[in-house]
């Protein structure tokens, strides 16, 4: 709340009343960290900050967006601190711009692209339903704007498939609204997620083919450590803690990879 | 059902609506007087701004608050200087932005009421030396009182109904700028449709009674023809 004084009178007494309770409830060394996370993230992200919570003290109050959008708010003087984007380019943006440290970029989790259908046994085990071109749409995160919108393109172009599905492609503008377009049956199949689409370890409703990563470079998402969280010792400790077993545990869970794993 | 944190956003939304119709109903009056009443040169160029965010998308306008409002915008150099701090990702800023959104939905119907009055009653209240606050408020404001609700309630439902905008500007922070569209648009995109459903369900229902009370209401009103 640097130099906000004078806006004080907005913020409800509430919140103070809690921001006080918090200070006396918690141990003296806990920090709050501000952390904006990729969209896609928002689920695996929620439980990890509720776990990182309780293991270190600290909180991490998190922001969900699209990357892009997140690095225009940091350009322009948004109170972040972490930054978990959707893709590479985004972090490494702001560590060029000089808005982030640059040493504390990593990748902390791999995407997995799965095409999928609400319809079961619609999409089979290997794909090959994609080459007969029996349905009306294809639905794919757009291209320009999303990681995995690029890595579909990939994949139709690797099967050699690109030229002769082109009229059927349906673009969402990020990987939700492609989810949203096959969830609804509005496509009959689309490249999603399989973070979106995956429960207790297999793919919970529908049907779907886990694209082999021999077909697409790899998603990697890369979280960042941003200059105004440098001496916020909650911010460091989310760092670390992303790094950790108990973090990578929901990540994998979730239907993502981390670098250097199956 | 709706979780302690969906109930947070509502709350701080009926904050920001509230705060932005109160400031947009004291800038709008005068301005739509003037619009209403001047040959200026200059009408048709204030017009025009006015109405801007009717067509610009969210997003940009959202885009533009967030670099004049900035550290290096003009603006947030000012509010700077003077120890404002900046507006953006902050509740002051949600309601700054608000006030540019939602403004059109406020000036147009009171300018369209203050034009259909004409300019025969304040010449008679003129002719009875009815000084200019005394005819605001004891011919025009009764004249115009279907202008005003309407300006009060379409500004009220769309500063709650806003999202591009205040996602930009608000940056989605829990508790502090998070507000009912953008929590939305959180359940959507970790998947939660149940929840989601709940919470647009409850906008559904709210822009519908509002919308249908004010047009009942209108209807019942003898000057309301005037704004057809």
């Amino acid at each position: 709340m640097r130099n906000q004084c004078s806006v004080c009178a907005f913020i409800p007494s509430r919140v103070f009343v809690l921001t006080a309770l918090m200070l006396i409830v918690s141990p003296v060394w806990s920090a709050t960290t501000l952390v904006a996370v990729a969209a896609n993230f928002t689920k695996p992200m929620t439980e990890i900050a509720a776990e990182f919570e309780k293991a270190t003290g600290h909180t991490a109050k998190l922001s969900f967006g699209s990357s892009g959008k997140f690095v225009a708010q940091i350009e322009n003087g948004a109170p972040f601190e972490v930054f978990m984007a959707a893709d590479q380019e985004n972090a490494v943006k702001l560590q060029t711009a000089g808005l982030a440290v640059a040493d504390t970029r990593f990748t902390y989790a791999l995407g997995k692209l799965v095409l999928w259908s609400a319809t079961p046994g619609y999409v089979d085990e290997q794909g090959e339903v994609l080459g007969k071109a029996i349905f009306k749409h294809l639905a794919l995160a757009d291209p320009k704007l999303a990681p995995y919108g690029a890595a579909a393109v990939e994949v139709l172009k690797n099967l050699g498939l690109q030229e002769k599905l082109q009229l059927l492609l349906v673009q969402g503008e990020n990987i939700s609204q492609t989810h949203q377009f096959v969830s609804t049956g509005n496509a009959e199949l689309g490249f999603v997620a399989l973070s979106q689409v995956i429960e207790n370890g297999k793919i919970a409703s529908g049907s779907g083919w886990i694209v082999p990563e021999r077909y697409y470079a790899p998603i990697r998402q890369d979280a960042i450590l941003l200059t105004i969280g440098e001496d916020n010792p909650a911010a460091l400790a989310l760092l670390k803690f992303l790094k950790g077993s108990e973090a990578s545990a929901i990540i994998l869970k979730y239907g993502y990879s981390l670098p250097g794993q199956p | 059902m709706l979780s302690a944190a969906d109930i947070a956003t509502l709350w701080l939304t009926f904050k920001v609506a509230s705060l932005a119709t109160l400031i947009m109903l004291l800038l709008g009056t005068p301005l739509a007087w003037w619009l209403a009443r001047t040959r200026s040169r200059f009408k048709g160029i204030c017009n025009a701004l006015v109405a801007l965010p009717l067509v610009l998308p969210p997003t940009v306008l959202g885009f533009y608050l967030l670099v004049m409002l900035g550290p290096k915008g003009p603006i947030g150099q000012l509010t700077n200087e003077l120890g404002l701090g900046t507006l953006p990702f902050t509740f002051p800023g949600l309601v700054v932005a608000s006030v540019f959104y939602s403004l059109p939905f406020v000036v147009q119907p009171l300018q369209t009421s203050f034009a259909a009055i004409g300019r025969q009653p304040l010449e008679a209240a003129a002719t009875l030396r009815a000084g200019p606050l005394d005819t605001f408020f004891n011919v025009v404001l009764p004249l115009t009182k279907p202008g005003f609700m309407t300006a009060a309630i379409l500004g009220f439902a769309h500063t709650v109904g806003e999202f591009g905008v205040v996602l930009m500007v608000g940056g989605n922070i829990p508790d502090r700028t998070r507000v009912v569209s953008v929590q939305i648009y959180n359940h959507v995109e970790a998947l939660e449709y149940d929840q989601a459903h709940w919470l647009a369900g409850c906008l559904l229902l709210f822009s519908f009674t509002v919308l249908l009370v004010l047009y009942s209401a209108l209807k019942t009103h003898p000057v309301a023809h005037q704004l057809k």
